[in-house]
């Protein structure tokens, strides 16, 4: 009789890197349908291309590398970094951006620091961050959320991919400001924000106008992954409390120059920062008070750019600067370890 | 120590495992009959072997010592049934190393006559140092797993004062339920082992911790306390989550206190014994009977009729399988243990020994073939779910990078080995195994450490010496020197070796003498032949 020889445990594992990224990629779908619905088909073309250029990248590096392809493409990795990438370009961004963002993202950001689970910097934010350092033209044509004025799927492409419009439209009139950006850009003007609503274009019913549903649709989601398990609370609740905490702090102070709390999470990149990015397990801390410290940092530095920083959103750079606090984050919040006393630190 | 069953506590992290239980426990109870060779380790316990003390030959009856205890931590083994010992030699036996050991290997006479015993007599008039020797001439250990020797640790030693004795029904790894078989089917013995073992500890109060899972065995064990109002002992279920049948986690549920790292529960006025070690020292006690059989859970899809069974210490595995039916078509892994924490084997050639709590023959689908691992993706569900709150992954870095200080930092020693981390990490990385590498290689380094150190000693003390003989022979060369230079006068004894010359001569001289007298000489010739060889100089006639 034949015995196979193995080390304990000896049962049926019950999950896999595969099942976490099916879970995100599940729980984006409501965000997914937001945007297309507010931005138009921009998005879908955003979302194939970034997929196709993720997992060609990953695949021509894997090769490189002498990594097994078939083990590390079925993971799901590369296509959470382009969903999440190609969810917070704008909708019509050029072919050749989305392309260039992805592929930095992929083949800089995660393989050339050794590849899954030792990349030090969110794939999908250092991408966001490059395309916006370099080409910050193409990268603030944010599509209108007026449905009236969008352009549809064969037109979508051909802009994106050739650069063409259809005859009668101007890029003005199918772009827009973003909520962030009008009211950055009008608050420098010195307008006031009751000023700013009267004039019409950022505020929604209860955040930036259109954008609050997308932040709406990826809570929804979110919520979903924390129920699943998937992702810790700690990261959202501290990413959305420190930022909700700066901006009520300072909305107190004065609530005509600075936004209101609520105008803050559902606009911009808030709500899929807090619940999808920032939670991306590989770059951000490990233990649970870190998670808290972590997710605080993110959201005050996300307010602090919004606020006093030269770009209307940023998320993408607070998640990126605070990924390079993560391991010491995690150096001084070890838990303490059973029957020892309080210890926190590890050693 | 107040223990309110309504109001238990957690333990961190932890594991709801199918229990995949009922299968076992279908059937009754059942013997299986003696095989035709007993192979029986000399070491069956934590500690150091047993001595054989039988012959090759020799006829034993049963319940004979067939090892005597070596040492401290040692207890003894003893005959399961009557019969001859074949011989003493290297056999397999169950080990995740696959190696063999010394054993006794005994071949039953089918007589199965016992020792002739001593009648028990009152236990209760012992006191708690000779129940303890009792206990160790029975060659009780922990029948948890463990193995370690019980009597030591029903010792309080002086300074410490055992408020609480915990016993351990709670039996958390799925499939096993040997625990749960004894509790149904024997709880008097147990409770009144339980009275025993906290006379001998001088413990107020006894709990028996089980999982709910286990409603009928707490059942017969209530019944049973009816039936001994007197005894000291509560019964409380508390909730199935894997592990909570580790010592420090039950009683951390049971008590909400921590047994300190690497400490011991006695640390904390606690001693934990597994409810099937209590019912060994009631037979050995009550009945005086050493430990000589145990009951094994035999289950898993490779096995045709899973069931628990009592088999004698020594009896193959193979034979205990065939009892339950033989092997299945689907066979993938023979375990040791549970599925979380057991070892596999090559073959089914090997003994049940006193430490055998479960016989897991594995099919396909319940034990699939390891997944490649993936890197780690710091997700941090290990962490989640760890019950002595490490960071799994920390260690799993450390250990991997072979930074052991760091793992030690990061309380490396404080992990039991319960699987958990490695049952929930997406990458599938085989966590236990860095970590008992990790242990395996700072023992090792330990030991090298050890026997360098020894070897420094030897070293210095070996250039000592050499360095004290060169002082010693400078000194004699020295004084030598100032002999020559100053000759001695009339009466001073020049050279030690001159002089003793000049006696050895003398001597010789006198013994001339005394031959050539003839008043002498008939005795001197008559003792001559018999006289032995002299060792001092031997001066022959020429040397005069």
């Amino acid at each position: 009789m034949l015995f196979v020889r193995a080390s304990s445990p000896h049962l049926q594992p019950i999950n896999s890197v595969a099942l976490v990224m099916r879970r995100v990629m599940l729980a984006l779908i409501p965000g997914v349908a937001a945007c297309l619905w507010l931005f138009g088909w921009g998005v879908l073309v955003n979302l194939a291309l970034a997929t196709a250029t993720a997992l060609t990248a990953e695949a021509v590096m894997l090769r490189l590398r002498g990594r097994p392809l078939g083990l590390f493409l079925s993971d799901g990795s590369a296509v959470v970094t382009a969903l999440l990438l190609a969810l917070a370009l704008p909708a019509l961004a050029p072919w050749w951006l989305t392309v260039l963002a992805t592929g930095f993202a992929v083949v800089v950001a995660k393989h050339l620091y050794g590849g899954l689970g030792y990349n030090p910097f969110n794939p999908a934010m250092v991408g966001y961050v490059v395309a916006l350092i370099s080409f910050p033209l193409p990268m603030t044509l944010w599509v209108t959320p007026d449905a009236a004025v969008h352009l549809d799927l064969l037109q979508t492409l051909a802009y994106q991919l050739r650069g063409v419009l259809p005859g009668d439209l101007s890029v003005d009139a199918v772009t827009a400001a973003t909520p962030l950006d009008a009211i950055k850009t009008q608050i420098e003007l010195r307008r006031t924000l009751s000023e700013i609503r009267e004039g019409g274009g950022a505020f929604g019913a209860f955040g930036g106008v259109g954008w609050e549903w997308a932040g709406l649709a990826f809570l929804a989601g979110g919520l979903w992954l924390l129920y699943k398990g998937v992702i810790h609370w700690h990261i959202p609740a501290g990413m959305l409390g420190g930022l909700a905490g700066m901006a009520l702090l300072f909305y107190l102070f004065d609530s005509d120059t600075y936004a209101s709390p609520m105008l803050h999470l559902f606009s911009g990149g808030a709500m899929l920062g807090a619940f999808f990015i920032a939670t991306d397990p590989v770059t951000a801390s490990t233990t649970d008070r870190g998670r808290l410290i972590y997710g605080a940092g993110i959201g005050v530095l996300t307010y602090l750019i919004r606020t006093w920083g030269g770009y209307p959103d940023g998320v993408a750079f607070a998640v990126l600067l605070m990924n390079m606090a993560a391991p010491t984050i995690d150096h001084y919040t070890q838990p303490r370890v059973f029957g020892a006393p309080g210890d926190r630190r590890g050693g | 120590m107040k223990i309110d069953p309504h109001n238990l506590h957690r333990f961190h992290g932890g594991l709801h495992l199918p229990g995949n239980k009922e299968v076992s426990l279908q059937r009754p109870l059942a013997r299986v009959p003696l095989p035709a060779r007993l192979f029986l380790p000399l070491q069956q316990h934590i500690g150091t072997p047993a001595e054989p003390c039988v012959e090759p030959g020799e006829a034993v009856l049963k319940g004979q010592v067939l090892a005597y205890a070596e040492g401290y931590v040692s207890v003894p083994v003893h005959a399961p049934t009557s019969g001859t010992i074949v011989e003493v030699s290297e056999e397999p036996v169950p080990h995740p190393s696959g190696l063999a050991a010394r054993c006794v290997v005994l071949e039953p006479d089918g007589e199965d006559s016992w020792l002739q015993r001593p009648r028990p007599g009152e236990y209760r008039s012992l006191n708690p140092s000779a129940l303890r020797n009792r206990i160790r001439e029975a060659g009780i250990v922990g029948l948890g797993g463990a193995g370690f020797p019980s009597f030591i640790k029903l010792n309080p030693g002086r300074r410490r004062k055992v408020e609480l004795l915990v016993l351990n029904g709670a039996e958390c790894e799925p499939y096993i339920t040997c625990d749960d078989m004894l509790m149904r089917a024997r709880p008097e013995e147990i409770i009144q082992g339980a009275e025993i073992m906290r006379h001998a500890l001088g413990a107020e109060q006894c709990v028996i911790g089980l999982e709910d899972n286990k409603p009928e065995a707490a059942g017969a064990l209530r019944e049973a306390l009816q039936q001994s109002p007197d005894a000291r002992v509560q019964v409380i279920a508390v909730p199935a989550r894997y592990p909570a049948g580790g010592e420090k986690q039950l009683i951390q549920v049971l008590t909400g206190r921590e047994v300190p790292s690497h400490g011991l529960p006695l640390d904390i006025g606690i001693v934990c014994h597994n409810v099937a070690t209590a019912a060994a020292v009631f037979r050995a006690l009550v009945r005086a009977e050493p430990l000589i059989d145990r009951i094994v859970t035999v289950t898993g899809a490779g096995v045709k009729e899973p069931r628990n069974v009592e088999v004698a210490i020594g009896t193959p595995l193979r034979d205990v399988i065939e009892f339950c039916g033989g092997y299945s078509d689907d066979v993938k892994r023979l375990i040791v243990g549970g599925p979380m924490m057991g070892f596999t084997l090559d073959s089914d050639q090997v003994p049940v020994t006193k430490t055998t709590n479960c016989i897991l023959v594995a099919g396909h689908a319940e034990a699939p073939d390891p997944l490649p691992a993936l890197p780690c993706i710091r997700c941090g569900a290990c962490v989640d779910v760890c019950p002595a709150n490490l960071l799994p992954q920390q260690l799993y870095w450390y250990s991997r990078a072979r930074d052991f200080e760091k793992t030690q930092d990061y309380h490396l020693f404080d992990c039991i080995e319960c699987g958990c981390c490695a049952q929930v990490c997406p990458s599938h990385i085989p966590l236990v195994q860095y970590f008992r590498f990790a242990k395996t290689e700072i023992w090792s380094q330990e030991r090298e450490k050890r026997k360098a150190d020894h070897a420094r000693q030897r070293h210095e003390f070996h250039l000592q010496r050499l360095e004290q003989e060169k002082r010693e022979r400078e000194e004699r060369m020295r004084s030598k020197k100032e002999a020559l230079e100053h000759p001695p006068g009339a009466g001073e004894v020049a050279d030690p070796k001159k002089a003793a010359i000049e006696a050895a001569l003398a001597r010789v001289r006198a013994k001339q003498a005394a031959r050539d007298d003839p008043r002498t000489a008939r005795e001197s010739n008559l003792r001559q032949p018999d006289e032995a060889p002299t060792a001092g100089p031997q001066v022959d006639k020429t040397g005069r």
